[in-house]
């Protein structure tokens, strides 16, 4: 067998504070295909970013065919024979594909298109690919775009290749097509190594699979010798005790009754797929799900800002009693009737908040219509800018320092704050604690679980498992644009929620 | 008839030489993603650095010698205008500042210390009135000499200065560079997408410094015609006018193809002076007919982005920093 083609000791790296990988061991040899399995933020892509000479390691060893390795940039991964096909396809638009193929390449060859042209062919039959050299990438199809990516790692020699979720964007025959060209790659003695978190891709097309969790290595496995539940079990680990203080529902009532919507963007992929829920006032329905699986796509289409092609959403108003259909009704009719959207999205100020200006300026994003003729009214912002600072503890020189200048947890406790200042009916919240450290997580939880008590309807989009268990009442899990379940938060498990996530019918996930 | 026809394409072209290398050197730096506005500033730079150049020359030799009369003004405005295209690079690559604002800042730079200099070289040297350099401005004009007994077809194709032929000699070849070679395969690849470029080994910053380096001066060179070529050796205060403007107009007319740019620069050319060649026209109808090259300009933005043929777009990076992003 000899020594693998590539092996990592002890890697670390860090952003920041952050530890995004500590301590991660890895080996893949020749004619292997490896499956690297984790969740969202587990630290699969960064730790890959290393291989391909994106990032560099902070910590630890690479290795390479036995020998220690370091890259640097990408074309020292190259001059390894290490080839990553990105997520986010690395290409030109505006070229062909034998032009993209070429790319940087300097092997000295006259630079012509119909030899580039040969050779991809020789390269297509070989291993099973069906593509126009000639074809521009803007007229191909995601999966071409994706052979192409292929291909070009080909092209160059690569002898270790990376394929980071090469299913996301595929449908369920083109991902069949894949794992033939990737098993007939491994027949060629080639060492593969896919990074997913779909678990019945993992158990057909790999030998064997390492799960990574939180940036943590936890184990690698023979495929032959595990299963479903297992993995899931590696994947999400045991249940962490956070004690987040959590009351009964109270007095709860229909507020938000969302009838089979579906949601297509302008390329015609399905957003969401036939999606119905009801939400209820006083409680807390969590949202849980990969990311990019429909998550925004939903909380937009509440909020008026996602076009909706068919099914209802309908508002039941509290005050008048009166069944409102919010797919007729603009952004700001809708905020008006009191459904709020504290949107915080991957950029932290996002959304939300307009970073150069300053915390009153902010509160005015939404108070700005109730000036008297042109000038502004500035004494209530300010004063519900003095109220947020006050009672959420943030941390800011002053009311008039710009946002950007903020920390993340006091960013997100001044976007929340105004949001919840209007009083609001529905209030959706996603990934509120993206970033922020434990103390400011329990406030904006604390925050959360206050207006579920005062009987709003509470809309939660999480990432951590934990969270969504011990803080929502009722947990609906969304893949691939569709709801895969709904669970009661108090009697369900982390296996249940993470079998529900990874359920899709393959090949439905957008991002 | 037909002489004043060729007379009017003899007009034409002259005018069309300086908007062909600012636009030449526009599309080389505009292929890199870099949008440099400071290509005005940049050809009169490249105007009066040559005009400096052969100043000093003529002033301190008696007798000068045809070869350096044109090599120190061609050196000097090359020099010096791929010195302003490095400013530019320097604060838009380097320290990532806002494109638009650093091109506007160096046309404006650009503009002040050519009239700053223009009009104050001869006092420099204690003598008055304006500059005229009528050695060295023949040479730049010295045409092929059987051009004047080819009659009308002569004069359309063989009456213009060296720098004339130079201009077309460049856009074609610079054509050529960016679609037939690799060099030019990963230029083009840096302005429509830096991160693939940079995933795939090849020097963004590098490319991005070289070309817009290489266009400031190529652009330079449409100052240096206009000076030396066009007006023979002399130079007026604001005397290039708008010219800056409408090679950075032709680079979209000409949907950012060097080869295009050649009739392009020559139609804008004919468009700028065929107000003189129409009768009996009024003051403001002239000014009126001069707007056309900008009407054509937007003509044909309108038409490009409702057709949204994708190999006519701009470079998709164009005007935005590149920079390899830690999380």
């Amino acid at each position: 067998m000899g020594s693998a083609a590539i092996e990592l000791k002890g890697i670390t790296k860090r952003f920041g504070s952050v530890v995004a990988n500590n301590n991660v061991n890895l080996s893949v040899s020749h004619g292997e295909i490896l499956s690297l399995l984790g969740e969202n933020g587990s630290g699969k892509t960064t730790l890959m970013n290393m291989i391909s000479g994106i990032y560099h390691p902070d910590e630890g060893q690479i290795f390479i065919n036995g020998r220690e390795a370091v890259i640097t940039s990408p074309r020292d991964a190259y001059d390894y024979k290490i080839g990553m096909i990105h997520q986010h396809f690395k290409l030109v638009d505006v070229f062909s594909a034998a032009e993209n193929i070429v790319l940087g390449l300097n092997d000295n060859r006259k630079f012509n298109v119909n030899e580039v042209s040969q050779r991809v062919a020789q390269i297509s039959e070989k291993y099973g690919f069906d593509i126009d050299p000639r074809k521009k990438i803007y007229q191909m199809s995601v999966s071409e775009k994706q052979t192409v990516e292929i291909i070009k790692v080909l092209y160059r020699g690569a002898d270790i290749l990376i394929l980071d979720e090469p299913t996301a964007v595929l449908t369920p025959q083109e991902t069949q097509k894949l794992f033939a060209v990737i098993r007939r790659m491994r027949d060629d003695g080639k060492a593969i190594i896919i990074i997913t978190h779909k678990l019945h891709e993992v158990l057909s097309v790999s030998d064997r699979v390492s799960v990574l969790r939180r940036g943590e290595y936890v184990g690698t496995l023979e495929t032959a010798k595990t299963n479903e539940t297992e993995l899931t079990e590696m994947m999400v680990g045991k249940k962490i005790s956070l004690n987040i203080a959590r009351s009964e529902p109270k007095n709860t009532a229909d507020r938000l009754v969302v009838n089979n919507i579906r949601c297509l963007s302008r390329e015609g992929v399905t957003l969401l797929d036939n999606v119905s829920f009801t939400a209820r006032s006083g409680e807390i329905l969590g949202i849980a799900g990969i990311a990019g699986s429909g998550q925004r796509e939903l909380l937009e289409a509440i909020a008026g800002l996602q076009h909706i092609d068919s099914g209802e959403i309908i508002y039941n108003n509290p005050k008048t009693g009166a069944a409102d259909n919010l797919r007729d009704k603009t952004p700001l009719q809708i905020r008006d009737l009191g459904v709020r959207l504290s949107f915080v999205p991957e950029d932290r100020l996002g959304m939300g908040l307009v970073g150069n200006m300053d915390i009153v300026d902010n509160m005015m994003l939404r108070s700005y219509r109730r000036g008297k003729g042109v000038f502004l009214e500035r004494r209530e912002p300010r004063e519900l800018a003095d109220r947020i600072i006050d009672q959420l503890k943030v941390v800011t020189p002053g009311t008039s320092t710009p946002v950007r200048r903020l920390s993340g947890g006091n960013v997100q406790k001044v976007l929340v704050g105004r949001e919840i200042a209007a009083a609001p009916t529905v209030l959706m919240a996603a990934y509120p604690v993206r970033g922020l450290d434990i103390n400011s997580s329990y406030t904006i939880y604390n925050l959360l679980t206050e207006q579920k008590e005062s009987g709003v309807a509470v809309i939660f989009v999480g990432e951590d498992l934990d969270v969504l268990i011990e803080l929502c009442d009722r947990i609906m899990v969304i893949g691939g644009g569709k709801i895969t379940g709904i669970v009661d938060a108090r009697r369900t498990t982390k296996e249940e929620i993470g079998l529900l996530m990874t359920k899709t019918d393959g090949g439905q996930i957008n991002e | 008839m037909i002489s004043t026809i060729a007379s009017f394409i003899n007009a034409a072209i002259i005018q069309g030489i300086p908007l062909l290398y600012g636009a030449t050197g526009e599309i080389i730096t505009e292929k890199s993603g870099n949008l440099n506005l400071g290509i005005p500033g940049i050809m009169y730079i490249g105007g009066i650095s040559g005009i400096v150049g052969g100043y000093i020359y003529e002033y301190y030799t008696p007798e000068p010698v045809a070869a350096l009369c044109i090599l120190i003004p061609l050196l000097s405005s090359l020099l010096a205008s791929a010195l302003m295209a490095l400013i530019y690079s320097f604060l838009t690559i380097t320290l990532r500042a806002n494109q638009n604002v650093t091109g506007l800042a160096l046309t404006t730079f650009g503009v002040g210390v050519g009239n700053f200099l223009g009009g104050s070289l001869q006092s420099f040297f204690g003598k008055s009135g304006s500059i005229s350099l009528l050695t060295t401005g023949n040479y730049f004009k010295t045409a092929l000499p059987f051009a004047d007994d080819l009659g009308d077809f002569g004069k359309v194709f063989f009456s213009y200065g060296f720098l004339a032929y130079l201009a077309v000699i460049i856009a074609i070849a610079a054509g050529f560079i960016l679609n037939k070679t690799r060099v030019g395969l990963n230029l083009r690849a840096v302005g429509e997408s830096p991160a693939t470029a940079d995933a795939a080994g090849i020097n963004v910053t590098r490319y991005k410094y070289v070309a817009t380096c290489v266009g400031g001066a190529v652009a330079g060179l449409g100052g240096l015609y206009f000076v030396m070529d066009y007006i023979a050796g002399a130079w007026t205060n604001d005397g290039f006018g708008d010219r800056g403007w409408l090679a950075i107009a032709i680079v979209i007319f000409a949907l950012w193809k060097p080869n295009l740019a050649i009739p392009c620069s020559f139609i804008f050319g004919g468009l700028y002076i065929i107000c003189t060649y129409i009768p009996g026209l009024s003051s403001a109808a002239k000014e009126l007919i001069k707007m056309l090259p900008y009407l054509v300009t937007i003509v044909v933005l309108i038409v490009i982005s409702a057709r949204k043929r994708r190999e006519n777009q701009p470079p998709a990076h164009l005007g935005l920093p590149y920079f390899r992003e830690e999380r």
